[in-house]
């Protein structure tokens, strides 16, 4: 019971940080058919943030206070380079979905290899702030403060994203260009400016999501393509562009992983899991969610 | 039948005569080129180099099929190059226990492993490896293709796929360790067949035999494009749907395809694996994986001679550069990726063509002035 309960924990703190990341995917991958590979290095650039920060511009004493700063200049960040590279090379390529994936897979080898070349290729520690340490006990489990901070992170996020998406006027007309780009157009969105929006936000939430990884472990290099695959699995089965599709399916993806890893072993994990999902898109090949559109796919 | 018969005679002009004898002729010339020029001029270091690179080629030949002439982006390829290749080896690392006169092969027992496990049983013929090598990665291809071209998951959620099975298939060698080798692989391949690899004359014979399966492959595969079969496979990769329309089942089409592909893959591994003595997982994870697909990129998708050089050139490449300036062939593969995808997407041997084309359009269209100029042209009313 104890294990089964641990494992619960594991596993949802492995979701909700795949959401975070799945989510920058999902509306990109939505919204403009673009498969960012260099997603998963954005996620190391938060991360790298978080480190610099700590090392170089605050205190050694503010660890703290250089880890809360850390949040949004992360996410700044990681927009920032995402906007830079929506504007440089992808927004040429829109249209042909599969060859943007193998050009940001060009530009996630370019940023690994500068990453070792500015941070050294051994991984480095991020300091955990003090008020992160230790946990609390629920029966004989201990749930740490740090897992705990991920989960309010990754909720709040969420909560921004959905106030965002469904509340205000930008998000209005992300929405529409999402369901029907020429209708939206049509109507008088000009759809660009979505489009870059778009693109800076999900990768800030990258950005956001590498600083909470932090918390897990020591972080390098090749940090994002750990979690890269696993969170387009969770935009495979949670259906495009769909927030509630993606929620569903990054949480019971970490938990089959995190159980899986308990019933078997870790390798044969991987391969189960795969085999499920194959399964899993049998029954419904455009994923959970599936948004009801009259435009052509 | 229609409609692939009226598409059929369309191609006809550009196929004609001229091009196809040239093929012939080229084939030839580089196939003796290879053959016979390059054992003599090269030194057994650069001729082994080659071979491998010759094994590269094959597999660029399939993700060509697969990608550039089907449309289906394969980001695992790594994983039936593997299989042949983990195929082979253990037949090898098997052959040399009995010959020492142990029962399980060195690796088994170092990781305490006293009993052969029941998946290696078979693997102690020769001819059950052999045949194998290529058919454990087409039945592979040809289960999950079938599932999932069936229920018409493609373009970027294939990719993904595919490269998820790279990943799981790369967690398992490494965790099997008393199964796989783990993350070494199969290692100290000394003996092929009762050919002695250390010594250097079998440098040229493996080298032969990979060029010979490599002409082999070539073949087959420029059969397959030139087919009735290759056509539909193209507008499938053009106009699914309207392939659908028209009465054919694309699952089908595409099925066949990526199954050829993923022989293709695999016969490559299992000539690899005698030539570089290893097989490991870290030689078909998602990066290799990946770097298969910018050969054929590089060369131009979509004409099997541009993936074959684009598979020999981006290797010499890489030998060269990674090994003077490890991390700038990094930087310099990333940069390759973007400039090709973005700015050539046709690759090398597609500019050319289309370069060729435009040539020749311009030349007929100079004959037709002049002719008409001349006054012994048709009259035309324009």
């Amino acid at each position: 019971m104890t294990t089964f309960f641990s494992q619960f924990v594991a596993g949802i703190s492995i979701g909700s940080l795949l959401l975070l990341i799945a989510l920058g995917l999902t509306f990109t991958f939505g919204q403009m058919n673009v498969i960012n590979m260099a997603h998963g290095e954005f996620i190391a650039a938060g991360a790298y943030t978080t480190y610099v920060l700590q090392t170089s511009v605050f205190a050694a004493s503010a660890t703290g206070l250089a880890f809360v700063v850390s949040l949004p200049v992360a996410f700044l960040v990681a927009g920032l380079l995402g906007l830079i590279l929506e504007r440089t090379l992808i927004h040429r390529l829109y249209g042909r979905s599969l060859d943007t994936l193998l050009v940001t897979w060009g530009v996630s080898l370019l940023l690994q290899q500068l990453y070792r070349d500015l941070f050294g290729a051994p991984n480095v520690q991020v300091k955990a702030p003090s008020w992160l340490e230790g946990g609390f006990d629920i029966g004989s489990v201990t749930i740490s403060y740090a897992r705990l901070f991920i989960y309010g992170l990754v909720i709040l996020s969420l909560l921004a994203v959905w106030i965002f998406t469904s509340k205000t006027v930008h998000g209005t007309r992300m929405r529409a260009v999402v369901q029907n780009r020429g209708l939206a157009e049509a109507s008088g969105i000009a759809s660009a400016p979505v489009d870059r929006t778009t693109f800076f936000i999900g990768s800030g939430l990258a950005g956001i999501a590498g600083v909470g990884i932090t918390l897990l472990g020591s972080i390098g290099p090749t940090l994002g393509t750990s979690y890269i695959i696993d969170a387009f699995l969770v935009v495979v089965c949670g259906g495009l562009g769909q927030l509630r599709g993606a929620v569903i399916a990054a949480f019971v993806l970490g938990l089959l992983n995190s159980y899986l890893e308990l019933w078997t072993d870790a390798s044969l994990a991987k391969v189960i899991l795969f085999a499920l999902i194959i399964t899993f898109l049998q029954f419904r090949p455009q994923g959970l969610a599936v948004q009801k559109t009259r435009a052509f796919a | 039948m229609s409609p692939v018969t009226a598409v059929e005679s369309k191609r006809t002009p550009l196929m004609l005569g001229r091009d196809l004898a040239r093929g012939r002729v080229g084939f030839l010339v580089s196939g003796l080129c290879l053959l016979f020029l390059m054992p003599a001029l090269l030194t057994d270091f650069r001729l082994d180099l080659l071979a491998k690179f010759v094994c590269f080629a094959i597999i660029a030949i399939g993700v060509d099929i697969a990608w550039g002439y089907g449309g289906m982006l394969v980001l695992g390829q790594g994983v039936f190059f593997g299989l042949g290749g983990y195929a082979m080896a253990m037949h090898l690392k098997l052959a040399e226990a009995k010959e020492l006169g142990q029962d399980v092969p060195d690796f088994m027992s170092w990781s305490g492993v006293e009993k052969l496990p029941a998946i290696w049983g078979p693997f102690q013929y020769g001819w059950v490896a052999i045949i194998a090598t290529v058919l454990v990665p087409m039945v592979v291809a040809f289960l999950l293709g079938s599932l999932v071209f069936r229920r018409r998951v493609r373009g970027a959620y294939f990719a993904i796929l595919t490269q998820a099975l790279a990943a799981a298939f790369v967690i398992l060698l490494i965790g099997q360790q008393g199964l796989t080798g783990g993350t070494n692989g199969l290692t100290n391949i000394t003996s092929f067949f009762g050919m002695d690899l250390t010594d250097p004359g079998s440098t040229t014979t493996l080298y032969t035999m990979a060029v010979i399966a490599l002409g082999v492959a070539y073949l087959l595969a420029r059969q397959l494009v030139h087919s009735r079969y290759g056509r539909l496979l193209i507008a499938v990769r053009d106009g699914e749907d309207r392939v659908r329309f028209l009465g054919y089942d694309p699952a089908t089409v595409k099925t066949i395809a990526f199954t050829f592909s993923a022989g293709l893959a695999g016969l490559a591994g299992a000539l690899f694996v005698p030539i570089v003595g290893i097989i490991s997982p870290a030689m078909l994870g998602i990066v290799p994986s990946i770097e298969m697909v910018i050969w054929v990129a590089l060369g131009g998708r979509a004409t099997l001679v541009g993936a074959v050089a684009g598979a020999l050139v981006v290797n010499y490449a890489k030998s060269g550069l990674s090994e003077q300036f490890p991390g700038a062939w990094t930087y310099f593969q990333g940069a390759l990726f973007i400039l090709v995808i973005a700015f050539i997407p046709a690759g090398v041997a597609g500019g050319i063509r289309a370069w060729r084309k435009r040539m020749a359009e311009a030349a007929t269209e100079r004959q037709e002035r002049a002719a008409a100029a001349s006054g012994y042209g048709e009259t035309r009313f324009e």
